[in-house]
């Protein structure tokens, strides 16, 4: 009678994931972005696609470092050659420095807009175009009724949003499908060589929605990560997986 | 009716360039290796000069003659510009090369009155113009243009007159041949009444088909044919309210049935539209006007609706909007086979993000839509430059064999730092008040100013790397000077 039972709660959850949006490994759905371990974090094992995606970075540095690791999943994103949107008010990034992440600079169009509502709403307009690989949004503050719009948004289209959030004092909940933290790490140099090494980050996954949150240490090395680290989940974590 | 410009090229340069009134002038043209005058003015005329004389001996009648070159085809141009204007006085009006225009005036003058009125009209306003015109209305193309060119008589000539009109006039007036008008001459038939009622036999024998033909059609007994100037659609739709309007809801059912219309007007021509403009009358006599644009050809009404939807707003109906006149102010060509943007493999539906674009660029002005393409120029902030097209390729690759900061701010900023003399990186840098201790850096990659065009001094960019692992991107600006401290500037940071 056991298995069975289990079987069948393992079935339904799986339903349950599909009808949230996730999709199921082995399906064309399963995209592979090289990060094996932080996928097994996810809900089915496969990193969550046509969903928003939170990343908080206050200061400029973590800024560069989530665009950096951003640059990586677009990368396997647009790789089928589709456009990708980024919208946001005062923009910083530099397109020519994605280049070295796999992306081809010129496949991005710029939304530079004035005000913090109008990048919502082109945002917004912009999820729901389907064919985009990706939409990367610089926003500094999200409620909930915003991020859900765009999570309703996404679910029609099936495009992946990106969210770079500013402001990381008033966090709110949210329906994203999950929240990261990116920071830069010092670079190993190779073979003691002087000078700096290939980009290194500590990815933390601080909320997972039906998964396991964690820490990892993963760098930029021949246009593909490399997971150099898993470091254990912190416990505190487990009131935000709730939310 | 026929029209005869007299001086079509002449009077059109002086009305460009007045200060040439008085003035004589020519035009010139090679033909046959020979500079020849290809037309002139009334003032040259005058002097005895005549189209189809050589330049140079016009040059020795008059010798401050003024000369311009002939640009090819701008009397045709000009003529169908003139005959489109014409178009106001019947709806059939042809070009007459070289310098006339054909009218098919049937039905059209008790508009003006009669035959009279109406001829009076036109070569009055054409007069007015500033063109020295002569014109001559008669049942055949071809008596109307012999009494325009030769006739001293009175320029209408009457229906079923047109051979008594024919007789006194020259046989050039015929449209001839020059041999043809020569062998005449010198046979002494100087009018066309001394040999039109000679047998057609004789005359086919002496003169060739030819002149039988313009013979005929000068009296009716063959037909000639023009082609009209096509006049070009205006691409807009009318809507009349029989109530005011006053509603946004009205506006919004007003805007929808006219890119119908538009829309399929539009689409049955393949073309799509690229600006649009709605004028809404008023009943108190205002017209307000709101104005949309697609960045690709489009002639889908729901497209075109919610581009108009972001601007219904703007429309302040007061009293009410008694007529609605929707206008496609520009349309290209809608290419069915679309040119292909970045696509290499299905899955972008490339009209959605057209039309993305569009509603983007119609909620928050065309200036926030960016794209970059990389110039080859060393000076990062010139480096790319941005393109408003979506279609522009590459002209050459992108660079990633320097390192480039994933943010570069938009202007550096100063830092203070303690640094080894004179060409090492610096050991700590205070920035934003944290002071930042470098463990490891790269450089120094000295990039030099485009002194063709801005002025300052080069700059000696290092990548470091600080204890917390932050990357940055800093610079010396300008070489070490012992006298006093150099200037460091922070430009990125890396990923």
């Amino acid at each position: 009678m056991m298995p069975t039972k289990k079987n069948l709660i393992e079935h339904l959850r799986k339903e349950i994931f599909r009808m949230q949006g996730f999709s199921v490994a082995g399906k064309s759905g399963g995209i592979n972005f090289g990060l094996q371990k932080i996928e097994d974090s996810f809900p089915n094992s496969v990193f969550p696609t046509g969903a928003i995606h939170e990343f908080l970075c206050m200061a400029n540095e973590d800024h560069a470092a989530s665009a950096g690791f951003i640059s990586g999943l677009l990368k396997t994103l647009s790789a089928k050659g589709s456009p990708m949107i980024w919208v946001s008010t005062n923009r910083n990034l530099f397109p020519p420095a994605l280049k070295s992440f796999g992306i081809e600079p010129d496949r991005i169009i710029f939304i530079d807009v004035n005000k913090e509502t109008d990048v919502l709403w082109a945002t917004e307009e912009a999820l729901k175009c389907n064919g985009l690989a990706a939409v990367i949004a610089e926003i500094s503050d999200l409620s909930f009724t915003q991020s859900r719009r765009l999570q309703l948004a996404v679910e029609q289209s099936k495009v992946t949003g990106f969210i770079l959030r500013r402001n990381e004092e008033r966090m709110t909940a949210s329906p994203c499908a999950a929240r990261w933290k990116v920071s830069p790490l010092p670079t190993a140099a190779e073979d003691e060589l002087p000078g700096l090494g290939f980009p290194t980050w500590s990815v933390e996954l601080l909320k997972v929605k039906n998964g396991k949150p964690g820490k990892w240490t993963v760098q930029w090395f021949a246009d593909n990560f490399k997971i150099l680290s898993t470091q254990p989940v912190v416990e505190t974590i487990n009131f935000s997986k709730a939310v | 009716m026929t029209i005869w410009f007299r001086y079509l090229l002449a009077n059109r340069m002086t009305l460009r360039k007045p200060e040439l009134k008085d003035k004589s002038f020519v035009f010139k043209s090679t033909v046959a290796n020979r500079v020849v005058v290809s037309a002139c003015n009334n003032n040259a005329q005058k002097q005895g000069i005549f189209i189809g004389m050589p330049l140079a001996d016009a040059m020795a009648i008059l010798p401050d003659l003024e000369v311009f070159q002939e640009i090819p085809k701008q009397n045709e141009r000009l003529l169908k510009a003139l005959g489109k204007w014409c178009i106001r006085y019947t709806p059939i009006v042809a070009v007459d090369l070289p310098c006339g225009l054909i009218f098919d005036i049937s039905g059209c003058t008790h508009l003006w009155g009669g035959e009279a009125g109406y001829y009076k009209e036109i070569i009055n306003r054409l007069r007015n113009l500033g063109y020295d015109v002569r014109g001559a209305i008669a049942d055949t193309i071809g008596a109307a243009r012999a009494v325009a060119h030769y006739g001293n008589i009175s320029p209408i000539v009457k229906s079923k007159k047109q051979h008594e009109a024919l007789l006194p006039l020259p046989p050039a007036a015929l449209q001839l041949e020059n041999i043809t008008l020569q062998k005449l001459n010198k046979l002494g038939l100087n009018t066309i009444n001394s040999f039109i009622s000679m047998p057609r036999s004789v005359l086919r024998r002496r003169f060739g088909e030819n002149m039988l033909q313009q013979i005929a059609r000068a009296l009716g007994d063959e037909e000639e044919h023009i082609k009209p100037i096509q006049v070009p659609q205006p691409y807009e739709q009318r809507l009349p309210s029989i109530e005011p309007i006053r509603t946004a809801t009205g506006i919004e059912i007003a805007i929808k049935n006219l890119l119908e219309l538009l829309c399929k007007q539009l689409s049955n021509d393949g073309m799509g539209l690229r600006a649009a403009s709605l004028n809404c009358y008023r009943v108190d006599g205002k017209i307000i006007s709101v104005n949309i644009g697609t960045n690709m050809p489009n002639s889908n009404p729901s497209h075109l609706f919610k581009l108009f939807e972001l601007k219904i707003a703007s429309i302040a109906p007061a009293l009410g909007i008694e007529l609605f006149i929707m206008e496609a102010t520009k349309v290209e060509e809608l290419n069915p086979v679309q040119e292909i943007l970045w696509q290499k493999e299905g899955g972008l539906d490339e009209m959605c993000l057209a039309e993305l674009l569009d509603r983007l660029a119609g909620k928050l002005g065309n200036s926030v839509i960016h794209r970059y393409l990389p110039q080859a120029r060393y000076w990062p902030e010139r480096s790319i430059k941005a393109v408003n097209s979506f279609s522009e390729k590459l002209e050459i690759g992108w660079m990633n064999d320097r390192p480039r900061p994933v943010q570069l701010l938009n202007k550096p900023e100063a830092i203070e730092v303690t640094a080894p003399i004179p060409d090492y990186p610096p050991m700590l840098f205070r920035y934003k008040e944290q002071t930042h201790k470098i463990k490891k850096a790269d450089g120094p990659e000295r990039i030099e100013r485009e002194w063709w065009l801005d002025e300052g001094q080069h700059r000696d960019y290092y990548t470091v790397e600080d204890e917390s692992g932050k990357r940055y991107w800093l610079f010396r600006s300008g070489h070490y000077n012992g006298e006093k401290p150099s200037g460091w500037f922070i430009h990125g940071f890396f990923a």
